[in-house]
């Protein structure tokens, strides 16, 4: 059934019923283990939003997850499923690490940024772009090598950050903390509608991001490459047909995605953490997946399902704190769960909706 | 007297405000070959679905063999001796003709007994019903014909006594269709019932014995094939009389605008799907290229088109004064591709999204790297407006639109472009007669206009109606020229692999 419903059926009314299925069956696994549903989320949305800190730390994860997001859903697009983005982004972290080590003497932070932003998203384009050119040139599928790349990612930061970047004589593996110059201010704006933001690593990056989602729709709705795109991910012959470089498409659409999860490393390397350290997309690559899938490939939607995330996540270590029997691998339940109804079976109440539509309808009509 | 196979009565069915069909009366005799024709949207392929249970009619009775029974679901139905034939094929490709047919039927968790039974009874329905097909042969690797025989062998196997065939011949060469319509004939001797949905009329006066007549979701009429006529029928079909013969005047070939020299075409596996093709296009004619689909017409104006390969050989194209231009693809070359739902549009966008598809990087439609919305709009209610396409709609899903304002659509973006030589394929594949004769007139005016036009068409009759010269392709040969004047016999030669001398 391939009917076609109602934009607000497909991109409002179908998440809810499945973020609500979701709730249901992570309400019955806390209710299993002894606790209370009801009060677990009341512990998830006051962690989430009671609080400014805690606000702060929810926009922080958002922002990791609205640049995967936005990067799986450009390469969805073109019909290319990137699971690559924890590779992309380590390697943009470190591309931003480097902008600031390198200039963190000579300039402040809004000079630093473009180098950052560009260094970032180029680091994370190559790592993007090589796997498209293998499936663009030798058909090497994108799922296998992208996944691949991660493998591959994290032994070459392992190696970088242990023989290049180490602080010699300190044992932590990591480089040298940038110079305060070189931070990425934080959210102080906020501070008089959300007192404590400052205090969490919520940073400029958010306001990047969401930058990014305009950037997004604009290449994908608005440019003739977005065009090129979007016909050949729905129909690879009428591309043909149409005299769309497949090569071209595939790559550049894989380096834009590769970018954008690239831009990432803005987030945790100049606003939180300033420095260059072990693991930094934290899982953020694979959420963006199920942020993606859940946002439809469409930006706007994207912002809120990463906001759907950046709550689970923020809220979940809050009910990790206040209810102890319900441990931090409960609260990955929980998301596992969130990511099983809402990403990976989007559609499955969409036949049951599609027959009360018709249903509906026939009696209007 | 025996009980009709099949007896409507009153079935109606909609979705949402559309009525598919309406308070539709349906009588089949047993033993009988019954053809049903209708415009695509008749509400053809709705009635069948009803009657294989795929959809539930909103009122109305059906009665099999005389007794009133519910088609629940396809498996009711097989268990009625209804099996059908899918326009397209439900077919399990990597697997073997016999696995195909015990499919669903494999009786046990073993497949040994059921497959040595499956195999004697593949037999014997061969040797009764003249269905050859080697039981071992990977279904994927056998041509469409065969594997419609597959099909047919598969509904047999269920114990078939209706069979519903829906648009068979739409993708077979003659020859095939022939020797379907053999095997219905050994059907019917053998006292099966046929019900065959066709839009081709001449497939309706060679085989059936009796017609219905389908018109906007309504039965509007129920005829003795004997008793009736091709016009008759057409017009019954359409409301009104169509013109089966295109009005045209004689061709004023002028200046050559397209040359082809020594084209060949290598496919991937190594195979010479087009050996050695040389001629010309001059405006203000029409070249048709007739062929048994598969002879290599697909490769040769995909190879024009610049969007398939080509091996050796030139494609050139002329300016005004005579002079060679440059050849890229779609620039002065309009290209009407075979397949419109895989090729011409991309189904999933909106009309207006579809009207530039390739030209999507030309200035007219925005400087830069961005879209003009504006332009590609106004573009897109202009081509809907002056090719009469249905609903005008521009947001409307290309998908949703019939198979003959598809075609529209494809055919004014390819000639709103005003190329010198236009490249045409099926034009009227799954069109419907009202559509078809609009879509031949264009073809005509356009000619008319000084318009090269090469055109390659399976479907003989278009070829001859439309081309002033034909050019007959066989294994990727072109076996030779003749007139539209050229007898049916004399081309069917051709396409069949004898020399233009010879056949002579």
């Amino acid at each position: 059934m391939n009917k076609d419903l109602p934009g607000w059926v497909d991109f409002g009314l179908l998440p809810l019923l499945n973020l609500l299925t979701a709730f249901l069956v992570a309400g019955i696994v806390v209710l299993a283990i002894g606790e209370n549903p009801l009060e677990a989320v009341r512990h998830i949305l006051y962690g989430a939003f009671g609080y400014g800190n805690g606000v702060g730390y929810t926009l922080f994860y958002t922002t990791n997850f609205i640049f995967t997001g936005l990067a799986v859903a450009v390469a969805f697009h073109a019909s290319q499923f990137n699971i690559g983005g924890e590779g992309q982004a380590y390697l943009g972290g470190l591309g931003v690490g480097l902008a600031c080590l390198m200039l963190d003497q000579y300039l402040p932070w809004w000079g630093i940024l473009p180098v950052a932003i560009l260094l970032g998203a180029s680091f994370g384009a190559i790592w993007g772009a090589i796997p498209g050119i293998l499936y663009a040139k030798r058909g090497a599928h994108v799922v296998i090598t992208t996944i691949m790349f991660n493998f591959i990612s994290f032994s070459l930061m392992n190696y970088l950050i242990n023989e290049y970047l180490k602080m010699p004589g300190n044992a932590s593996v990591q480089s040298r903390t940038f110079e305060q110059s070189a931070w990425m201010p934080k959210l102080t704006w906020l501070e008089g509608v959300m007192p404590g933001i400052s205090t969490s690593p919520a940073n400029l990056s958010f306001v990047i991001a969401l930058i990014a989602c305009v950037f997004v729709y604009i290449l994908i709705w608005r440019t003739k490459f977005g065009y090129e795109v979007r016909v050949y991910g729905a129909s690879p012959s009428a591309a043909r047909y149409a005299g769309i470089s497949t090569t071209r498409v595939v790559v550049l659409a894989m380096a834009i995605s590769g970018g954008l999860a690239g831009l990432m490393g803005l987030n945790p390397v100049m606003g939180d953490q300033t420095r260059i350290f072990l693991d930094i997309p934290q899982q953020a690559g694979f959420v963006g997946i199920a942020v993606a899938l859940m946002g439809r490939s469409h930006p706007l939607w994207i912002v809120f399902a990463a906001l759907l995330f950046g709550t689970l996540y923020q809220g979940g270590a809050e009910l990790a704190f206040e209810m102890p029997s319900i441990t931090r691998d409960m609260v990955v339940v929980i998301q596992g769960l969130v990511i099983l109804f809402a990403g990976a079976m989007e559609y499955m109440f969409r036949p049951w909706v599609a027959r009360a539509f018709s249903m509906r309808e026939q009696e209007n009509g | 007297m025996t009980a009709p196979a099949i007896q409507l009565q009153g079935i109606s069915k909609s979705f949402g405000s559309v009525h598919a069909n309406r308070d539709i009366d349906l009588t089949v005799e047993k033993g009988t070959i019954h053809g049903i024709i209708g415009e695509n949207g008749a509400g053809k392929s709705t009635l069948m679905s009803i009657l294989y249970g795929f959809y539930q009619a909103d009122r109305g009775t059906i009665a099999v063999d005389g007794t009133q029974v519910t088609i629940r679901d396809s498996d009711a139905a097989i268990g009625l001796g209804i099996g059908m034939v899918h326009q397209h094929f439900m077919l399990v490709e990597p697997f073997t003709v016999l696995e195909n047919v015990m499919l669903g039927a494999e009786g046990g968790a073993l497949l040994n007994k059921g497959r040595a039974e499956a195999r004697q009874e593949l037999q014997r329905l061969e040797k009764e019903y003249e269905l050859n097909v080697d039981p071992d042969a990977i279904v994927g690797d056998l041509p469409v014909g065969l594997q419609q025989r597959v099909e047919i062998l598969k509904a047999l196997y269920r114990g078939a006594e209706i069979l519903i065939l829906d648009e068979p011949t739409g993708v077979l060469t003659p020859d095939e269709a022939d020797h379907l319509f053999r095997i219905l004939g050994q059907l019917r001797a053998q006292g099966k019932t046929v019900l065959l949905i066709t839009h081709k009329l001449r497939e309706i006066m060679a085989i059936t014995d009796d017609v219905s007549v389908m018109r906007q979701g309504q039965m509007v009429a129920t005829r003795h094939t004997a008793d009736t006529s091709v016009e008759e029928l057409a017009e019954l079909m359409v409301g009104r009389r169509v013109l089966l013969q295109v009005d045209k005047g004689a061709a004023t070939p002028g200046k050559v605008k397209l040359e082809v020299r020594n084209l060949e075409v290598v496919d991937d596996i190594g195979v010479r799907r087009v050996k050695d093709a040389s001629f010309q296009v001059r405006a203000g004619e029409i070249v048709g290229i007739a062929g048994v689909s598969g002879n290599g017409q697909s490769e040769l104006l995909e190879a024009i088109a610049g969007i398939g390969p080509i091996a050796s050989g030139e494609v050139e194209l002329f300016d005004i004064s005579g002079e060679p231009t440059g050849w890229r693809p779609r620039h002065g070359l309009g290209h009407v591709p075979e397949d419109r739902h895989r090729m011409g549009l991309v189904t999933k966008f909106t009309a207006r999204e579809n009207t530039i598809l390739g030209y999507q990087r030309d200035a007219e439609f925005g400087s830069g790297m961005f879209l003009d919305r504006k332009a590609v709009l106004e573009a897109s209610k202009a081509q809907m407006e002056r090719f009469d396409v249905r609903p005008p709609d521009p947001s409307l899903k290309a998908a949703n639109f019939s198979g003959g304002n598809q075609q529209k659509i494809v055919l004014a973006r390819e000639i709103e472009q005003d190329p010198d030589v236009l490249l045409i394929g099926q034009p009227t594949r799954g069109v419907d007669v009202g559509a078809i004769e609009s879509i031949h007139r264009r073809l005509i005016e356009l000619r008319d206009a000084g318009k090269a036009i090469l055109l390659v068409s399976v479907e003989l009759d278009e070829i001859r109606a439309l081309s002033d010269r034909i050019l007959v392709m066989f294994a990727g040969e072109i076996m030779g020229e003749v007139g539209p004047e050229a007898s049916e016999r004399e081309i069917g030669l051709l396409m069949s692999g004898v020399w233009a001398e010879d056949a002579a």
